[in-house]
Order: structure tokens, then sequence, then C-alpha cells
């Protein structure tokens, strides 16, 4: 099974790759990638069944379809931004999110908490990142001849960037007290960096296997 | 009076002797040099939503004490290309650009606020680039925010959030605003209330860009002041006591709208050792463009 449609999505200088993975009416699913990887082409199994919505894939700037901008400088917050382009474009989603996709999924429920029914954070690629606090700094300086995805800026700056407890518990707050969701964030993932560590122990969380939180939020 | 950039005058300020482009990983940035080439270089640093033309009077009074000066637009920033992203990270790479493309050999670095800021994480990421630095008014400080009740911190950091979000949903439509050189140098004027009509407007001339339906800025209109993200500003304060180079900092005195209300107690615990740090009294934070004579007399003694 391929990619039925793909979107392009305008981001700044960026343009994102949208990908519709299954149809259907009601809210959509929109699935958010691991650091390094890019949209699934099918609905992935574990989501098949336990989501009745269309699914819709996000690739992130440097990943996947989407741009390869110049000279990196990535943020999570500037991908956060990417999903919000997302969300502007399809409405309301329950979101699913991979290693990098969680930290950002959780990000979004904080920032969007209206639009945002649901954000299930799962295990993935990049979802430590650079740990609660600064490491020693490093220079990443990478050659440039060969733009292609997944962009090794992406790489290099989304694996050392800083993810404190506390930044992101205050997305976890925001997504409790103006979603009027409860809970309004599941955590599938097995994995504890600190970051999800403290996410985990927030009022308003539920940790629970994928299957159980995709059941829970398509039933919201 | 006129509008073209190149009969632009104000006392004392001289254009760049030489302009350059340099490639920083596929973004484009303008350099700009003030000396005798084969003088010994020194790099200066401009500020977040400044320039580096702002040096026009500043710079040449460094390289009449016999340096070479090299500074550069911050991607985004100036006559240097826009780029799709921005991080300090991205911004200390190209400063390394620019500095791979003057001397491979150590030298001394001098940065204004964001650009101080800049230069102190390049001490720490390329210490071996470094010699000797200045710090103009870009002293980290550690004071944590005025104390407010979680559940406001809560709707105002929602506020935030959902204003930066729409910002980026419509940042590919935006142009900055346009108007006469004058209306420019008026604008720029509420963010600097200390600098005078007649520097704000050369300003105006030399850094705005024509076109049919008036002047603009060219900073990348992606960029906007305030934002969030997990960086504490004592991230920074903690780079300091490690600072293995000669350090002379210069804090202003006067709060304004763009500077970091740095006081001498705050980095005092924190400096490394035999770092000199002067508070200049009725002093604002463009510390260099109030008082160029002066600062460029404690640079250049500094600097030897």
């Amino acid at each position: 099974m391929t990619t039925a449609t793909t979107t392009t999505l305008r981001h700044g200088k960026v343009e994102l790759a949208l990908h519709q993975l299954r149809g259907g009416d009601g809210r959509a699913l929109l699935l958010l990638h691991g650091l390094g990887e890019a949209s699934p082409t099918a609905v992935p199994p574990q989501v098949a069944d336990a989501w009745p919505g269309p699914v819709h894939a996000l690739d992130f700037t440097g990943h996947g379809a989407s741009t390869v901008p110049s000279g990196g400088g990535y943020t999570a917050e500037f991908l956060m931004a990417d999903a919000d382009t997302a969300l502007a474009h399809l409405g309301e989603v329950t979101v699913l999110g991979r290693g990098l996709g969680a930290y950002v999924g959780l990000m979004l429920a904080g920032a969007r908490p209206e639009e945002v029914r649901g954000a299930i954070l799962d295990d993935g690629p990049g979802l430590a990142g650079g740990g609660p606090r600064p490491m020693s700094a490093v220079l990443h300086r990478i050659d440039p001849a060969a733009p292609r995805p997944p962009d090794p800026y992406a790489l290099a700056e989304l694996s050392s960037d800083v993810r404190p407890p506390d930044y992101a518990s205050t997305f976890v707050r925001q997504a409790v007290h103006l979603s009027g969701l409860d809970p309004c964030l599941a955590v599938a993932a097995r994995v504890r960096p600190h970051w999800l560590d403290e996410v985990a122990r927030q009022y308003g969380v539920v940790e629970e296997p994928l299957a159980a939180a995709l059941t829970r939020f398509a039933a919201v | 009076m006129t509008d073209d950039p190149s009969t632009a005058t104000f006392p004392g300020a001289q254009a760049p002797d030489r302009v350059r482009q340099v490639d920083s990983a596929g973004v484009g940035i303008e350099v700009y040099e003030w000396g005798d080439e084969s003088a010994p270089p020194l790099m200066l640093a401009h500020g977040g939503f400044d320039f580096a033309r702002t040096f026009d009077v500043f710079a040449p009074l460094l390289a009449a004490g016999g340096w070479r000066v090299v500074s550069w637009d911050q991607r985004g920033h100036g006559f240097s290309d826009h780029a799709a992203l921005y991080s300090w990270d991205a911004d200390i790479r190209d400063a390394v650009a620019v500095m791979d493309s003057t001397s491979l050999d150590p030298l001394p670095v001098v940065g204004h606020s964001k650009g101080g800021g800049i230069l102190l994480q390049m001490a720490e990421v390329a210490p071996w680039r470094i010699t000797r630095m200045v710090n103009l008014d870009g002293l980290p400080s550690g004071r944590k925010a005025p104390d407010v009740a979680d559940h406001e911190r809560t709707r105002m950091l929602a506020d935030e959030l959902a204003s930066w979000l729409g910002h980026h949903r419509r940042t590919h439509e935006l142009r900055r605003k346009p108007g006469t050189v004058e209306e420019l140098a008026e604008r720029r004027g509420s963010m600097n209330p200390r600098l005078t009509p007649e520097w704000l407007r050369y300003l105006a001339a030399i850094g705005t860009v024509a076109s049919e339906d008036g002047h603009r800025w060219p900073i990348d209109p992606q960029l906007r002041f305030g934002g969030f993200g997990p960086f504490r500003p004592d991230w920074n304060l903690e780079r300091l006591p490690g600072l293995a180079v000669p350090l002379l900092g210069v804090l202003s005195t006067i709060e304004e709208p763009m500077g970091w209300g740095t006081s001498f107690a705050d980095v005092e615990p924190h400096l490394p050792p035999g770092a000199r740090v002067l508070e200049l009294a009725d002093t604002g934070h463009f510390v260099h463009v109030e008082r160029p004579q002066a600062i460029a007399d404690l640079v250049l003694e500094f600097l030897g």
C-alpha cells in the first residue's frame, strides 16, 4: 500500500509534505515521526485497527519529502510550528508522536490545547534529546555536499537540544488547564528520559499502551 | 538630506573599506571590513535586530588604532541571506565561517549584546580561535523572571505560544512595513530611545532597502522579539568561570528595551580570573554608539 495523497504546506521558507495515509470521516490522527525518520507510507498496523478515522503523517523540516534548508539552525520549537502548520490545514486532530515527534507532540498539545484532542507520546528515535540541562557545547559543522534528507544538521542539533523537565511540564499544565480533556496526554513510551519521566508524573497524563490510548482519544 | 545611502553622512561615520560575502553552508553572509588589510584582524559582532554598519563610527576608531576590523551581518539581519532556520548554534557556525575567511590563527573578538553572548559560547566550542574577548553590554544575567502565580504564567505562556505560532503560520507572506527613511528612523527610535535622531536617520539611510512603495528594513520578518524556549540566561552565565582568555566587559547602567539589565553584582561571582568589568554611568545599552571614543580607547588599551 502506498501513500494516497501528499499535500504541500508552507511554513516560512520551508515546504512541508503532509501525507494522507487513510481517508474517512471524523477527526484525523496526525502522525509525527522520530528524528531521522520520515512518514510511513501506510497506516502502521498497530494504529490501523485502533484508530477509526483518517490518518495523516507530516514530514518535519529536513526530513522525508519536506525541504532541506541550508545551514541548519533547528529547534524543537520550529518543529512544533511545522506541526502547527499541519494543524491549520487539518483542523482538530489527535496526535501520535514517536521519539522526537513525541516531544513535539507534547509541545503542540500545550500550545494548541483547543485543537489537539489528545496526544500520545511513543518511543522512537530522538526521544531523549540533549538531556535536562546543557552538556558541553559542541560546534557542528557539516559539509553541505549532499543536501538530502534527513538533514545532517537536524540529526546533530535535535539530538543535543536541551529538554528541561520543568519546561516540558509547562506544556502539560497548559494542555491540562486549557484543553478541557482529562486525561489529555497519554504516555505509551516505555523509555523514560528525564523530560518524559516528569511529564508522566503530571496530573492529566495517563500511562497506557498505544492501542488503549488510541481507543481512548478516538472516543473523545 | 537625501535617501541615497552612498551619500548619507554622520559625524565620524565611515562606510566600510571593503565588503565581501562568505558562504556559510549555503547561507550568504555579508562581511564588512574597516582598516588596513594587512593589519592584525579582530572580529566585531553586532547584537540581535541590529546590523554590522551600526559600527560605522566605532569600527573606524578601532581601525585607526591599528586593527583590521571584520564584522558581518548575522543571518536574516542586514544584507545577509534570510535563512529558513535561526538558532544560536547556527549563528556561531556563521561566525566561524567568517572567521575562517579572515584568518586561521586565533584572534581577538568584540561583541555587543547578543553578539557578545554568541562569542561567549564560541569561546567554549572553539577556544583555539580566540585570544581575547571584549563584551559590550552582552554579559548574561542570572536573574529569574519576576514571580507570577502559576496559573497566570500558564495563561501568559499560552498567549505567547499562540502568538508565536500565529506568526509562523503567516511568516511566508509577511513583509516589513514600508516607509520613508524618516519614518523608519522614527520607528527604530522607539527601541533606541537614547540614540539621536541624526544617528537613527543615518542608520535608516544606509541600512534600508528602497522599493516602489517605500523603504524597508531588510531584516527577515520571520524574526521577532520575545519568544520562548528551554534556554535560561544562567546557562550562559555558566560559561564565564571557565573562560580561558582575558575578558573585558562593559555594562550599561540605564535599562532599555533591547538591553539585558545585567549588573556587576549579577556577573561578579562568575567572572574568570583577571577579568575586568566596568559599569558605565549614565549610559544605555548601545554603549559604543553613545560613547564611541571612550569605548574604543578602552578596547584598544585592553588589546594592547
